[in-house]
């Protein structure tokens, strides 16, 4: 067994409703491209509302890096092309056809292509952009060559969709993805899996990759963690990263010669009746899985995780990047001297509610109230007992307030990205706004370098 | 509760923006949050927050303050009684001492959480609960007889000065509580020091020298004069401002900020660490009958305790980073035992070393932050050649 990493840093948030390990089959109806999942992408669209698109078909590209193109998940014709505020594109909507009708991008031998050769397949097909980068979390750049690409084979955060359950006899495509993936770069591809929890042979079998283990509390599943732990990043280094459904789409496209994103996605939380896993696709509407699964009243729907995902509507779109979607209760109530209760079933991570008394197994649901007032930082030493990375919470977050360039380099603003920063969020005392100031800090940060 | 919250909801308008209350908007908000925890849900980031906020976080901390507050309210009474040499009840001695403390205690919060709901209204900010800990620690480090205009003017001066003037709570540099009593020291020094003024209404003939001055004395006289043993003080059955004296009840209130996870452990220790330290030097150097009195007399010594635990865990005042946390607690600790050993005009070292070390805080957070720089820096240079 590889040595293995412990991260004592960090909480898991005990939550109610994970997913059943059953998977249940969708029907491929609707999906949407949202241009707003990828960080820096300014699309042009190729496509009118009307036009009929195939598996593979072109929708949007990059303005900014025009090669780079986004296509359709499905078979069918754009029914919508959805604007918000000043233009921006929100949503391009495609009604599936149901007949799945691919282009064919070619079949081959990931081992016998030359690098240029597995990038042009990828980015012609529209995989590229499951490939993403450190510093700043954006779709990798080709014409780059990264120093590592990492894949974290297990996901610690609250309700997290199991990947060993996902993965199980997919191994043959996993495999082709890794071959083409070790052909990218000249360092290594790192497998990063869970100490115990992980013990799929599609995992563990693995070739040409190294496999790293780890074990601790959220976020020992985040993927900075594994980048300090085997190779930290310094200024002008690049990672890859991406996750294992990403790398069986990339392998489905070697072996079949298909745009294939089928995927699995969990769904998660107390208000859902029913959790479990399904088959679906990505971008996938997910009305199809909510209908007469959702308990009484008012309900936040998330796609993507309580502490990092996206707020979206009972008919909205599941998001490129997420494979879960959680679903837990507004709070949008007042609590009479709520601060003052003695607490037994508030769950915090300090010890000022009498919850701490009770089982570390009890599960709890956790609404969406702020469950207090924003105010001005008092507290320290909080941010640094959920941040298992070398970095100093608080002065970072600091330094991208006042945007001090050369302060949030030096304190290591390549190094993370705001997810790490997402438990800091939740325990936050004052209530402030941690993972946005972290991505405005990034966003300046990239504009400087560009 | 529901007519409460309806009737909150029906005046509500009048107090927002263009509202004919609009002026009054920050203190209408101070106690409508006060009676309710808001509505308000999240919509982008972390979708859950955890249930601690400002207001769970501070009330922890008065809690935390009750054991000192009633051992002190008894003791000024029990001091009290001992002076006159009349015996009576628990109840009477504890009611004296709630005669002579509540008032003090009322002052502090009127003068100071005026002047905050003032400052607030007047910045259009909401109001912080910051206070609501300084204007229950400023009584506790006050002599029993202090008159009430002084702590008045204390408590304004602390607020304004010590607070207000660096934008409020979460951004001075020094506790506003020791500014209270820095201010008295240095403004009143006869009302805050000497033998005269640790029990309330002393009579005459009764000597009311706490442990401090009586060790400061002994230099002078080359005997130990101390009449009170170790147990007296770690008891805190001793003359003494209000709620400094018992280092048991410190203690409790030490535990429950512990347990909470709402002080630092780290400041605390490291404190500890640092009056020993300096405390057993002394004991070795022995060059006068102060240098010689066992180092853990030192513990419970004047508001040695009481700094350690309420004054010196300030997270606002004290250093931000965990490795200048260490340095920090551990210097005040060299410096207060330091300061009333070496200085006997100054008895009470801890109060200046914890101001001292809150104006060098920032520096020694700096030099972490480079540190961590470097660090990182250093990482690049190998990798580079």
């Amino acid at each position: 067994m590889t040595k293995v990493v412990r991260i004592t840093k960090g909480l898991d948030i005990p939550l109610k409703g994970e997913a059943e390990k059953i998977i249940k089959e969708l029907p491929i109806t609707q999906v949407a491209i949202k241009p707003t999942d990828f960080i820096g992408v300014f699309p042009k669209l190729l496509v009118k509302e009307g036009d009929p698109v195939q598996v593979g078909s072109p929708v949007f590209f990059n303005k900014y890096r025009e090669e780079i193109l986004f296509t359709s998940p499905v078979s069918g014709h754009i029914t919508e092309i959805r604007r918000g505020d000043k233009r921006v594109l929100l949503e391009v909507r495609i009604e599936a056809d149901g007949n799945q009708t691919t282009i064919d991008f070619d079949a081959a031998d990931p081992n016998e292509l030359s690098r240029n050769d597995i990038v042009k397949k990828m980015i012609d097909s529209g995989v590229w952009p499951l490939l993403r980068q450190r510093p700043y979390s954006v779709i990798a750049n080709p014409s780059e060559i990264p120093k590592a690409i990492h894949i974290p084979a297990f996901d610690t955060s609250p309700l997290a969709p199991d990947y060993d359950f996902i993965v199980h006899g997919k191994g043959d495509f996993f495999q082709t993805g890794l071959d083409a993936l070790t052909k990218l770069t000249n360092g290594n591809v790192c497998l990063n899996v869970h100490a115990t929890q992980t013990i799929s042979k599609v995992f563990m079998n693995s070739k040409k990759v190294q496999i790293m283990a780890y074990e601790g509390p959220h976020p020992a599943g985040n993927v900075s963690v594994h980048i300090q732990h085997s190779s930290p990043l310094n200024k002008g280094d690049v990672v890859w990263y991406l996750y294992p459904q990403d790398v069986i789409t990339i392998g489905k496209l070697f072996k079949t010669g298909h745009y294939d994103v089928s995927t699995v996605i969990a769904l998660t939380g107390s208000e859902v009746k029913h959790p479990v896993y399904f088959k679906s696709i990505r971008g996938a509407v997910v009305i199809g899985m909510l209908e007469n699964n959702l308990k009484e009243g008012n309900i936040r729907i998330i796609s993507g995780n309580v502490l990092t995902g996206t707020q979206i509507r009972p008919h909205g779109y599941v998001g490129f990047y997420n494979s879960m979607v959680t679903v837990i209760p507004e709070g949008s109530y007042y609590e009479f001297l709520g601060w003052a209760l003695p607490g037994f079933s508030k769950f915090s991570f300090s010890r000022t509610f009498f919850s701490w008394l009770a089982s570390k197994k009890k599960k709890y649901v956790l609404d969406t109230n702020y469950h207090g007032g924003v105010k001005a930082y008092v507290m320290t030493g909080q941010y640094e007992k959920v941040m298992p990375l070398d970095i100093l919470p608080m002065q970072l977050i600091k330094a991208c307030l006042v945007e001090d360039i050369d302060l949030m380099e030096g304190l290591g603003i390549y190094e993370v990205d705001e997810e790490d920063f997402a438990l800091c969020e939740y325990l936050d005392t004052s209530k402030t706004e941690i993972q946005s100031i972290i991505r405005k800090g990034l966003d300046l940060m990239r504009k400087e370098m560009s | 509760m529901k007519a409460l919250r309806k009737y909150i909801d029906k005046i509500k308008p009048q107090f927002q923006h263009g509202g004919r209350f609009g002026m009054l908007h920050s203190t209408f908000d101070a106690f409508e949050t006060f009676l309710f925890v808001p509505n308000k849900t999240t919509y982008a980031g972390s979708h859950i927050r955890d249930y601690v906020d400002m207001k769970r976080t501070m009330i922890i901390v008065v809690i935390a303050l009750v054991p000192a507050l009633l051992f002190g309210i008894w003791n000024v009474g029990f001091q009290h009684f001992r002076s006159t040499l009349e015996t009576v009840t628990l109840w009477d001695q504890f009611f004296f001492g709630l005669i002579k403390v509540l008032p003090i205690i009322v002052v502090s919060y009127v003068v100071g959480l005026g002047i905050e709901f003032t400052f607030a209204q007047v910045r259009k900010h909401e109001i912080n609960e910051g206070f609501l800990v300084s204007g229950m620690l400023i009584p506790l480090i006050m002599p029993p007889g202090i008159p009430l205009w002084m702590v008045a003017v204390s408590t304004a001066f602390a607020v304004i000065i010590g607070k207000e003037v660096f934008g409020g709570t979460g951004m001075n540099l020094l506790n506003p509580a020791l500014t209270a009593r820095a201010f008295l020291f240095f403004a009143y020094p006869a009302h805050i020091s000497g033998d005269r003024v640790w029990i309330a209404e002393k009579a005459d003939a009764f000597s009311g020298a706490t442990p401090l001055s009586q060790a400061a004395s002994s230099i002078d006289s080359g005997v130990n004069e101390l009449t009170y043993s170790f147990q007296d003080m770690f008891l805190g059955i001793i003359p003494g401002s209000i709620g400094e004296t018992s280092a048991l009840a410190i203690l409790l209130g030490a535990f429950i900020l512990v347990v909470t996870g709402i002080g630092s452990l780290r400041i605390m220790l490291s404190v500890v660490a640092g009056g020993v330290v300096m405390g057993g030097l002394l004991n070795l150097w022995g060059a006068n009958t102060y240098m010689e009195i066992p180092l853990h007399y030192h513990l419970v010594m004047g508001g040695f305790a009481f700094g350690t635990v309420f004054m010196a865990t300030d997270p606002v005042t004290a250093t931000q980073t965990n490795r200048g946390k260490l340095i920090y607690g551990f210097l005040i600790g060299v410096f207060a035992v330091l300061i009333r050993v070496l200085n006997p005009a100054y008895p009470e070292g801890m109060m200046l070393a914890i101001l001292l070390m809150n104006v060098f805080a920032p520096l020694i957070d700096h030099y972490v932050v480079e540190g961590n720089i470097k660090r990182r820096f250093r990482r690049m240079k190998p990798a580079k050649a």
